[in-house]
């Protein structure tokens, strides 16, 4: 199984213990994942985060198959367009994008000519809903979650379009999905890192509606604790236990 | 190879949770029988002995849930009664009280005790270091059951629907009241939590609980560091998925298994009234029992 959300480097606004790449490998191991798809915690913050994504590939070149880069690539910036291409000749399966962060709106037309090209290059767009809750964040922290209305309109910004969502909870899952067409639907994976487990069990409502097909294992490593989306499968109901989750790659199949 | 694991100590080490809740007819959700056997469901799998559990008034149904009015007070306290007396086996509860109506909240806690009641559960009607709460402790402390208090993890304003407390005002409250056992409520439940530690450090008769829906890396390893295992009490709140987790990550952060049952049951069987958790056998004192409030950091080997 691979873990879609995994990061490296320090986050601005708390310590994080040891976000290598040499120990996310050694957790990977733990855990029994195959791979991570890794991204680089400070370029989320960076004005332009091409240096961010040279320390990136550099970081995770010894780890091979393993740690998969996923850059990110800031629409508008100068050249950005290059940095797709760099990113697929580096083997990336997706980019990572922060609109939240970077103050564009939901309807930004930069972010959806970034989502088709990154879908025309045959990589998805990693978006991540939040960092952490916002009860929980630093007075420095402006930035509200990534909102459902700006996943719509990327998910109909074009056929090419693939994106994976991370750290999203029930009602913005279903706002988006059942805000969508069929078609659109299926340009969309979700990772289960922040869904709710039982007694509420929003993982389980989710997986009866919308379909496991739809979700994707993620874990938000090193900000959160790996176990916690493998606790929260381990804990569903029986009828649900041993439900196959989504290839990641399989979305970027054509 | 996780879930094997606890099944085996599901079979043979107790398992308590601090912090947990039920729903009854009356809190306005048509799915509260299903949310209860949710939370049983995934009890027996994670292992859980005993639900030391609340019910919060209506849960906003007829009155808010952080202010509920005397009335849904006590037909929540009738349905946690109810939910004990059909699992004896199982569940454990606290009473709920609104310490703005002080007659009815000590009429409740001394109605609930002699009914079973093991613990008091304080919201966030009125700040923990209100003078308010003063008359709550000593009927506790009387009663020699503990208080689990509503924690938001370090307040910098004012939020609506609650009128929050944090580590430092629980700490005015139990260092007014050295004889009563202080719960600190899920210190991954929202907030700052690297705050609060330092906050209730110097004050052992408080015990953060780990439950909430928050599993930040480094916030079990930060907890233990400053105030030690033998003050930690295991919990799950509103999210069991969350304390599986939190389970499964204790045993990879460096502690002892000594210290790990401590956090599991055995400190929550020294702070409840004796006899509270019958099937939870074996030495309730470990060797870090004593508690300072001092007690020395453990290593952290990485959740």
């Amino acid at each position: 199984m691979i873990d879609v959300d995994t990061l490296i480097g320090p986050y601005p606004f708390r310590h994080v213990p040891h976000p290598d790449p040499d120990v996310l490998v050694r957790v990977l191991d733990r855990e029994g994942l195959s791979s991570g798809w890794v991204g680089h915690m400070p370029s989320a913050f960076y004005r332009d985060p091409s240096a961010g994504n040279r320390e990136l590939y550099s970081a995770l070149a010894p780890f091979g198959d393993r740690l998969r880069p996923v850059p990110t690539i800031r629409p508008g910036w100068p050249r950005w367009e290059s940095a797709v291409h760099e990113a697929r000749s580096a083997g990336a399966p997706a980019i990572r994008a922060y609109p939240p962060q970077w103050q564009l709106g939901p309807h930004d037309p930069g972010m959806r000519d970034l989502a088709v090209a990154a879908g025309e290059e045959g990589m998805a767009l990693l978006l991540t809903v939040r960092f952490e809750d916002l009860r929980q964040r630093h007075w420095m922290d402006t930035c509200g979650d990534l909102s459902a209305a700006a996943i719509r309109a990327l998910a109909r910004a074009g056929e090419s379009v693939r994106l994976i969502v991370t750290a999203a909870g029930r009602d913005l899952i279903e706002e988006v999905h059942w805000g969508l067409t069929p078609i659109e639907q299926r340009r969309a994976l979700w990772d289960i890192s922040w869904i709710w487990g039982p007694p509420e069990d929003h993982l389980a409502k989710l997986f009866r509606t919308i379909g496991p097909e739809r979700f994707v294992f993620g874990t938000q490593w090193p900000l959160r604790l790996t176990q916690n989306p493998r606790a929260n499968l381990d804990l569903l109901p029986d009828d649900l236990r041993g439900v196959a989750l989504a290839e990641p790659g399989a979305l970027l199949q054509r | 190879m996780t879930a094997a694991r606890d099944e085996a100590r599901t079979q043979s080490e107790p398992l308590i949770d601090a912090h947990a809740h039920f729903y009854h007819a009356a809190t306005g959700r048509a799915d509260w029988a299903e949310v209860n056997a949710a939370r049983f469901r995934a009890g027996e799998r994670i292992g859980i002995m005993y639900h030391v559990a609340s019910v919060l008034g209506s849960y906003g149904f007829s009155s808010p849930t952080y202010f509920p009015s005397p009335a849904d007070v006590t037909v929540g306290n009738e349905g946690m009664l109810d939910i004990c007396a059909r699992e004896p086996d199982r569940v454990r509860m606290y009473v709920t009280v609104n310490p703005n109506y002080t007659d009815h909240a000590l009429r409740e806690i001394s109605r609930c005790v002699s009914r079973g009641a093991i613990g008091v559960k304080l919201l966030a009607s009125r700040r923990a270091s209100d003078p308010l709460l003063d008359p709550i402790a000593e009927a506790a402390g009387e009663a020699g059951v503990p208080i689990l208090h509503h924690i938001w993890q370090h307040r910098r304003r004012e939020w609506p629907s609650q009128e929050i407390s944090d580590g430092a005002d629980l700490a005015r409250l139990a260092e007014r009241h050295p004889r009563v056992a202080f719960i600190l409520a899920h210190i991954g439940g929202g907030g700052d939590y690297m705050h609060t530690f330092p906050a209730i450090v110097d004050c052992p008769n408080i015990y953060p609980d780990v439950s909430g829906s928050g599993v930040d890396r480094g916030m079990l390893d930060a907890a233990i560091d400053a105030v030690g295992a033998s003050r930690l009490l295991w919990g799950c709140d509103l999210t069991m998925e969350t304390g599986l987790a939190k389970l499964r990550a204790l045993d990879v952060i460096g502690l002892s298994a000594d210290e790990v049952k401590s956090i599991r049951w055995r400190n929550a069987a020294r702070i409840f009234p004796p006899g509270s958790f019958p099937r939870c056998t074996g030495d309730s004192r470990s060797s870090g029992d004593e508690v300072t409030g001092n007690q020395q950091p453990a290593t952290s080997k990485l959740a």
